[in-house]
Parts: structure tokens; C-alpha cells; sequence
């Protein structure tokens, strides 16, 4: 296959992934203008490899491959802070979910519950193991 | 009054101290909250994905139950669910809205679930205890009921992100909220401004990154201290077991750290109500609130 033809597929299958996640979050993230305040407000901010303000970016260059291989998705608390702050109200925790879907949906699970040592299933509320499984496992 | 409630499943086990405390404190206020019957769990998080209605059925079963206490006369026209739990909170009024605002999701749902189930009809209301004390109840009658105010206690409210956030669905204003503190007061309590109240504990991510928590309830604790507080108050039981139990992994991240007592509001409520230990459940916080209480009110 010529690079030209290969490229030109990767841009088609990049332009999917990206319709997919719109379509899955509904946020249409053109109107971002990088001013950086969700990454300025996250409180996991310094544990991910990309910033969530990057991730907007990344996305919007096309090049949502790097986000979907990036951890800060898994790092993401859900905790809106972001979406909170956000001049163009956009619902950072509902890209962060969209983007976990494209991978949970191909049964990629992110943990597996039976690495989870025993005594921590023990000591853990209800709350917390259902709702790290409902994020982290298809 | 009669109302319905809405437990989950935490509520029934690690957080019995926050079911037993509110229950007996809402009797002694002349509410009896009225467990809904089948209620099944909620999810514990709001699915955000658009096309995800799957996950919606669980929340909605729940209100499909407090319509039928409805029809049954198990209570008499109340059609709003007290639920104390922050994350069931949030994720049944999430769902509640989700269904609401589209009238075809509420169809597909209802058909999927015609086997079983009555239509939901999209007429309940979700609100939080905390909401029902404040606008129902009212903090004035709430002090008249305070046996034993908690007047030397100095106390941080950290309220996390789920009963304010998004704002959509927020009890109080999310920027600045007030109800945990006019609820302390009214309990004769000293309330204490601490910066980081509405920042998140770490929440799901204690099963699999619990250094990651250890680190923010970290943070939250050092500067409930920094303020003066000499324990904090919650409401939620993720934001306990973060702030409370992973207090353990704190300290051995920083060993220099002293631990703090963390309640949950409705504990206090029944301390200054004076309604016995067995109200109170002091046994199932991790870090041992006696020393404190005795050393500040008894």
C-alpha cells in the first residue's frame, strides 16, 4: 500500500474515533480555547502523562490515538472540578468517560479484580468497588 | 412526616454508623424515613455516556419503588426519596434528570423493563437528607432538640464533590455551600473554614491507586489542621472510608502525621441529641473518635 493511501486511511480511521467520542459524550470540543484552567484545577493533575487541557488538544489535531493510549483517562477521579471551572463549559469528566468507553467496549478492561489483594476486598466499602468497576471494567 | 429512603448498599454495612445515626436523629425531629422495599443498587457512579441507558435501569428500578409506596399508601402523597449516601444521591438524581429531559429514554426504558416493572412515570423528586433538614425541617428546630450542644468541638465540613457537583444537581452553591455549617451550628458546634472542603478525596481510585488518596486526604487533613479544626465532617461514605480508614496509609507515606477523627454529620447530630452509643456507632470509624469527644464534651 502506498503512504499516501496509508496515510489517508489513518486520518479516516482518526476522523471515527473522533466522531465516535463526540458522539458518545455529546461535547463538541472545538469550542476550547486552551486556556488550561481544568488542568490548573484537576487534584491528579501531576500523576498523568498528559494534561487534560493536551488531551482537548490532541483530540482536536486528530491524533486521539496518543490520548486513548495515554493513562490520565484512568487517572481522572470524576470529581467535575473541571467542568466547574471551565469558561466554555465543557464536561471534561464526559470525555474522560467517552474515551474509557472506546476501550472498555472492545472488553480491554483497565484492572482486574482478581489482582485486588484480599484484604483490601475486605476492607473496602461497597461503594468504592462498584464504582471502580463500573470505570474500569466493561 | 413519611418518607421515603433510600439506603444503598454501603449504608447496610461499613457505613451502618451514618444509617443508624440519621434514622434515629430524623425520629427525634418527627420524620420516620421509610426504607423503600426492594430497593436494589444504584450503580454507586452516573453513566455519562449518551447512548448508555443500560445503566440507568438500576437507578430507576429505585424510583419505580417509591412510586408504587405511593400506590400502596405506604406513604401518602410524597413523591420525593431522602437517600444519604452522597454517591447514590448523585447518581439517582443524575439518572432521575437524564431520563427526564427525554422523553424517548424514558420510553425505551420503560419498555425494556414492561415484564417487570410499571412505567416510571418521571414524577419523583431525589433530594438529600441534608436538604430535607434544611428546608423541611429547618435548623432552628434542629437546636431546639440539641440536648447536649458540642460547643468546644472545632469542626472542618468537607462536603467532596457529589452532593455540589455538577452543578446541576448541587444541594447547595457549589463555589461556597453552607448547609453542613449551619447544621454544626445549630448543633452548638464551632465551625471551621478549611481550603480544600469541595476538593476531591481520591474517590474510586482508593481500590487500585491508594497512594494516589493517601496523598489528597493528605492535603484535605493537613489543612483541616492548619485551620484549627480538631475533626472533620462528612457526609458521604467513600469520602470516610478516603479521609477515615485510608488514614493508615498516610501515615505511613509521612509518619509524622497525627491522625483526626472524621463523623459523619449525622453522628453529631445524634451526639448533641444525646441518643445513646448505639445511635452513634463510634466503633466503626477507623481513627477513634472517644478520646476527643471526651477530652471536648463530656
Amino acid at each position: 500500500m502506498a503512504d499516501v493511501e496509508r496515510c489517508v486511511l489513518v486520518v479516516l480511521e482518526d476522523r471515527k474515533l473522533l466522531e465516535k467520542i463526540k458522539e458518545l459524550s455529546g461535547i463538541d470540543l472545538s469550542v476550547c480555547m486552551q486556556c488550561g484552567i481544568c488542568s490548573g484545577s484537576c487534584p491528579a493533575v501531576d500523576q498523568m502523562d498528559i494534561t487534560p487541557r493536551m488531551m482537548v488538544r490532541l483530540i482536536q489535531l486528530g491524533r486521539e490515538k496518543e490520548v486513548l493510549d495515554s493513562k490520565a483517562m484512568w487517572i481522572c477521579l470524576s470529581c467535575f472540578t473541571c467542568y466547574a471551572r471551565c469558561p466554555r463549559e465543557i464536561d471534561f469528566a464526559k470525555l474522560g468517560e467517552a474515551l474509557r468507553q472506546v476501550r472498555l467496549r472492545k472488553g480491554l478492561d483497565y484492572i482486574r479484580i482478581s489482582e485486588i489483594p484480599e484484604e483490601e476486598f475486605k476492607k473496602l466499602p461497597q461503594i468504592a468497588l462498584v464504582s471502580c468497576f463500573r470505570k474500569f471494567t466493561s | 412526616m413519611k418518607i421515603p429512603y433510600y439506603p444503598g448498599c454501603t449504608l447496610k454495612t461499613s457505613a451502618k454508623n451514618l444509617e443508624v445515626s440519621a434514622l434515629e436523629s430524623a425520629k427525634v425531629l418527627g420524620v420516620e424515613l421509610v426504607e423503600l422495599p426492594r430497593w436494589n443498587c444504584c450503580g454507586a457512579v452516573f453513566s455519562m455516556a449518551t447512548d448508555d441507558l443500560i445503566h440507568q435501569l438500576a437507578p430507576i428500578r429505585n424510583l419505580i419503588r417509591v412510586q408504587e409506596m405511593n400506590e400502596k399508601g405506604i406513604v401518602e402523597n410524597e413523591n420525593r426519596v431522602v437517600v444519604l449516601c452522597s454517591m447514590c444521591f448523585n447518581t439517582l438524581k443524575r439518572s432521575n434528570m437524564f431520563v427526564k429531559e427525554d422523553k424517548e429514554r424514558l420510553e425505551k426504558i420503560n419498555n425494556f423493563l414492561s415484564d417487570t416493572e410499571e412505567p416510571y412515570q418521571g414524577n419523583i423528586e431525589v433530594i438529600h437528607f441534608l436538604e430535607l433538614l434544611k428546608n423541611d425541617i429547618g435548623f432552628d428546630r434542629v437546636a431546639e432538640k440539641v440536648k447536649k450542644p458540642l460547643k468546644n468541638l472545632k469542626i472542618a465540613p468537607y462536603y467532596g464533590c457529589l452532593l455540589l457537583r455538577p452543578e446541576e444537581i448541587a444541594i447547595d452553591n457549589p463555589q461556597s455551600p453552607k448547609v453542613l455549617e449551619n447544621l454544626l451550628e445549630a448543633l452548638g458546634a464551632t465551625v471551621v473554614d478549611t481550603q480544600f472542603k469541595t476538593r476531591c478525596c481520591g474517590s474510586y481510585q482508593t481500590v487500585n491507586r491508594k497512594e494516589l488518596v493517601a496523598e489528597l486526604a493528605y492535603d484535605i487533613l493537613n489543612q483541616v489542621k492548619i485551620s484549627g479544626a480538631d475533626c472533620v465532617v462528612t457526609s458521604c461514605p467513600l469520602c470516610m472510608f478516603n479521609l477515615d480508614t485510608r488514614q493508615e496509609e498516610v501515615k505511613k507515606a509521612h509518619p509524622e502525621f497525627k491522625t483526626i477523627p472524621v463523623f459523619y454529620f449525622t453522628q453529631l447530630m445524634a451526639l448533641a441529641f444525646d441518643l445513646g452509643e448505639s445511635f452513634y456507632r463510634f466503633d466503626l470509624n477507623y481513627v477513634n473518635p472517644k478520646p476527643l469527644l471526651s477530652e471536648k464534651i463530656f
